[in-house]
């Protein structure tokens, strides 16, 4: 056996606290060892080229790499092992950057622990063997999670290069919070019109299913071939046969809150959302049905043409295969009803959320575009704006910069005064964060040629007195108390993550935040992958996003599901489980705990019951050789020997 | 008083082996996040990453005691978030399990812990090896036999 020891200086991120020519200097003397040698950076092109020059030259047979994770570079050092001629797992990559330089200040000590670990490598490296991926086939169809912006540009991008693309939307429509936009910031295009023709096309597009009033309730397999329930729930209305004409909304007699422009407004217990809905279909909310509150009524089913409404309709399951996911389920607003006691929680009719006012704002909204006060439906002449609403506010558990409040703000100050040029507009921000294109000149606008005042400081409090709203604030460029008696105030609610994300998490197996934003593969380089392989993101669901952020994410995430789904096949990673026969006495222990059913029972040749697996399937876990009595079980590359042998190097070093 | 701080320091400076096992997805991930945020830690861990937690056996964690480290620290993900569904699960009751059975076989209580962390909780990995090792010093060097 030959090994070879590369220890990375990686500029100064490492040698800065490793003596790496200690290292070096140390692995030359363990048995074996017949090359080491420290590279400035291993990952460059002339790092990997010593490291291939080396296997040809020094005869390695085995490599040690100490540089990065694992995690970081894996797949970087396997491809150049195996340029240079050597079986890609005969390589091991130690990490002595993460887990040393970076966490020690102290460079003796650094050094003592970075010697432990290339030499705990070196034993582990030995006991590698060659090691050959297999490959599987691929389900060549997407699902998209999530029918916003986001997903809705996923799924067209998916869906034009030829592949299959299911969208699962738990709501009744596509378009997600766009929709409900009245303007876009900071060209003010109107939301509608650029949404609409998209949400159509999704819905037109032979390769798109699209599947409304949805969700993804479990996912089982892997990337490839996973296999995905999808709950439809009852809506008590067969889309198959609705035409969306909303006779039954016209007729129903009973009122309903209107969940598609919030605030007080109402719509039917049967009712289409907005007029542009895709689908457009109706859907009946049980709970304030006539009908199934008092057994008679059936005003819907009468008056419905088409013969759509079923009022025996269930929650129906359905199992689907895909090959790859896209999540990207979006947002919800921050309740400012459920905190800050000071802006009312509520109790001032005069006080409401920006996405309440964009309804209002909105030609398509409950009041056809007028901004009238909901206390007395006269036009506001003076609106205070107040930002970072459940934004930066550790106090409420929102720490983080929702990002498209400040802009929003601005958009719906500008389109007030559009509205009534007399109206005057008030914004008490923090800080201004105008980061995207064409946005600070958008904010400047708003001052100079709106003539919007930006008040710097948050509000202390809100209440009524005399028929107006009172804003009482400092303002800390001024260092005095300001108070603005106002018609009404729109709290700039911030972004926070969607309701269920958390737990869509847990079912992909994807880590997420403590907000529940979903966690990328890398923040910088694998914005858009998470850890599944399989598994991608768009949107909001990552973390708060503009749309063209949004717009972009779905085209990536689309070309990474692409990326994968345009292959014939898939290679497999050969770091799966295989069965010592002649160990195994058909416990099936394994077969039990196998998340992945990718144990099955066989007999022997003799007809004696043992285990076998299934290579394509198994995903490397290792749950089975902890299960098995009889050591018959092993995972290849966290062998027993190996990690036995890491045990023994680290307690002996 | 003085005599008490100065013992404790000199405690401090002893040097413990650790062997920490970790998860490749949530924890070794999570440890990763704590050195790129440049979370300083002590030194004495040693980290081996496993795939899942619920690869790690009796055997392991007994032979890493055998072999005289003086603690030994298990990390997966959060129950609930197993990359491979639910080994944290089989994990779970393994260690406690083993845990308990531990001062059995005259490791003290203390030497062994398991814990949760996650791929974006970099400061609470480092909090979490903060306090282990401080739990380590405190207990000292193993004394053989």
């Amino acid at each position: 056996m030959r090994i070879g020891v590369f220890v990375c200086r990686c500029g100064s991120n490492i040698a800065g606290t490793v003596d790496t020519a200690a290292v070096v200097e140390r692995a030359l003397h363990e048995p074996n060892v017949v090359h080491a040698e420290d590279v400035t950076y291993s990952c460059s092109q002339p790092g990997q080229d010593a490291i291939k020059n080396a296997i040809h030259e020094k005869g390695l047979t085995r490599v040690v790499i100490a540089s990065c994770s694992p995690r970081m570079h894996e797949p970087t050092f396997r491809r150049a092992v195996a340029e240079g001629g050597l079986n890609p797992y005969l390589m091991d990559m130690v990490n002595i950057r993460e887990q040393c330089s970076w966490i020690h200040d102290e460079k003796e000590i650094a050094t003592d622990k970075a010697v432990d670990l290339v030499l705990t490598g070196i034993d582990r490296v030995r006991r590698q063997h060659e090691l050959q991926s297999s490959t599987a086939p691929i389900t060549k169809r997407a699902l998209v999670i999530g029918g916003g912006v986001a997903g809705i540009q996923a799924a067209l991008d998916i869906a034009d290069s030829g592949l299959e693309v299911v969208v699962v939307e738990r709501d009744v429509t596509i378009g997600g919070k766009m929709a409900k936009l009245d303007k876009t910031f900071p060209t003010l295009d109107c939301s509608a019109c650029i949404l609409t023709p998209r949400m159509v096309e999704a819905a037109q597009h032979p390769n798109i299913t699209l599947m409304t009033y949805s969700e993804v309730t479990e996912v089982r397999g892997y990337v490839g071939s996973f296999e995905v329930d999808i709950k439809h729930k009852a809506a008590y209305v067969d889309f198959d046969k609705c035409v969306g004409c909303g006779i039954c909304e016209e007729k129903c007699p009973r009122k309903a809150p209107d969940l598609f422009n919030g605030g007080d407004y109402k719509s039917k217990a049967i009712y289409i959302p907005f007029p542009q809905a895709v689908p457009k279909v109706a859907v009946l909310r049980p709970e304030y049905c006539t009908f199934f509150e008092k057994g008679k009524c059936k005003v819907c089913q009468k008056f419905c043409d088409a013969g759509a409404i079923d009022y025996e309709q269930q929650d129906r399951v359905v199992t689907e295969q895909f090959g790859a996911i896209i999540v990207a389920t979006g947002y919800d607003l921050f309740d400012y009803k459920a905190y800050y006691p000071e802006y009312g929680m509520g109790r001032f009719k005069n006080v409401i959320s920006g996405m309440e006012y964009e309804r209002l704002m909105c030609a398509s909204g409950p009041t056809q575009g007028h901004i009238v006060k909901a206390s007395d439906g006269e036009e506001p002449k003076t609106v205070v704006f107040v930002q970072c609403v459940g934004s930066r506010d550790d106090k409420v558990g929102r720490p983080y910069c929702s990002g498209v409040c400040c802009m929003y703000t601005a958009k719906q100050a500008i389109m007030t005064r559009e509205h009534d040029p007399d109206a005057h507009t008030y914004v008490f921000y923090i800080d201004i964060r105008a980061g995207g294109k064409g946005y600070e000149d958008f904010i400047t606008r708003a001052q100079a040629e709106y003539g919007v005042t930006y008040i710097r400081g948050r509000v202390a409090k809100i209440y009524e007195r005399d028929g107006k709203t009172v804003v009482q604030g400092e303002d800390t460029l001024l260092g005095e108390q300001v108070e603005i008696p106002a018609d009404l105030v729109v709290l700039a609610t911030g972004i926070e993550s969607s309701q269920g994300a958390k737990q869509l998490a847990s079912t992909l197996h994807c880590s997420s935040d403590g907000y529940g934003f979903f966690t990328e593969s890398h923040p910088k380089l694998r914005p858009v992958e998470t850890q599944t392989a399989g598994v991608f993101l768009a949107g909001c669901a990552i973390a708060p996003r503009d749309i063209p952020s949004s717009v972009a994410d779905g085209s990536a995430a689309a070309s990474k599901a692409t990326q994968l789904l345009l292959k014939d096949f898939m290679v497999t990673n050969p770091q799966t489980s295989r069965v010592d026969r002649s160990r195994c006495i058909g416990c099936y222990k394994c077969v039990e705990v196998c998340p992945y059913g990718a144990v099955e029972k066989v007999e022997d040749v003799d007809g004696r019951p043992v285990a076998n697996v299934i290579s394509t399937v198994c995903q490397g876990c290792g749950l089975c050789v902890a299960a098995c009595t009889t050591g018959a079980m092993t995972l290849e590359g966290f062998t027993s020997e190996q990690l036995i042998a890491e045990v023994e190097s680290l307690c002996r070093l | 008083m003085p005599l008490v701080a100065e013992t404790k320091k000199n405690v401090a400076k002893e040097k413990v082996t650790i062997v920490a096992f970790l998860c490749n997805w949530c924890s070794y991930a999570g440890a990763d996040m704590a050195g790129t945020s440049r979370f300083k830690q002590p030194a004495d861990i040693r980290i081996i990453r496993v795939p899942c937690s619920g690869r790690l056996d009796w055997l392991l964690i007994s032979k890493a005691f055998k072999e005289g480290a003086d603690g030994v620290l298990v990390s997966g993900c959060h129950p609930g978030d197993c990359h491979y569904t639910e080994g944290n699960y089989y994990a779970r009751r393994k260690l406690e399990s083993l845990k308990r059975y531990l001062p059995l076989f005259g490791i003290e209580e203390g030497r062994f812990e398991y814990t949760w962390v996650s791929a974006s909780e970099g400061k609470r990995w480092s909090e979490v090896v903060e306090g282990f090792t401080d739990q380590i010093h405190t207990l000292g060097v193993r004394q053989a036999g």
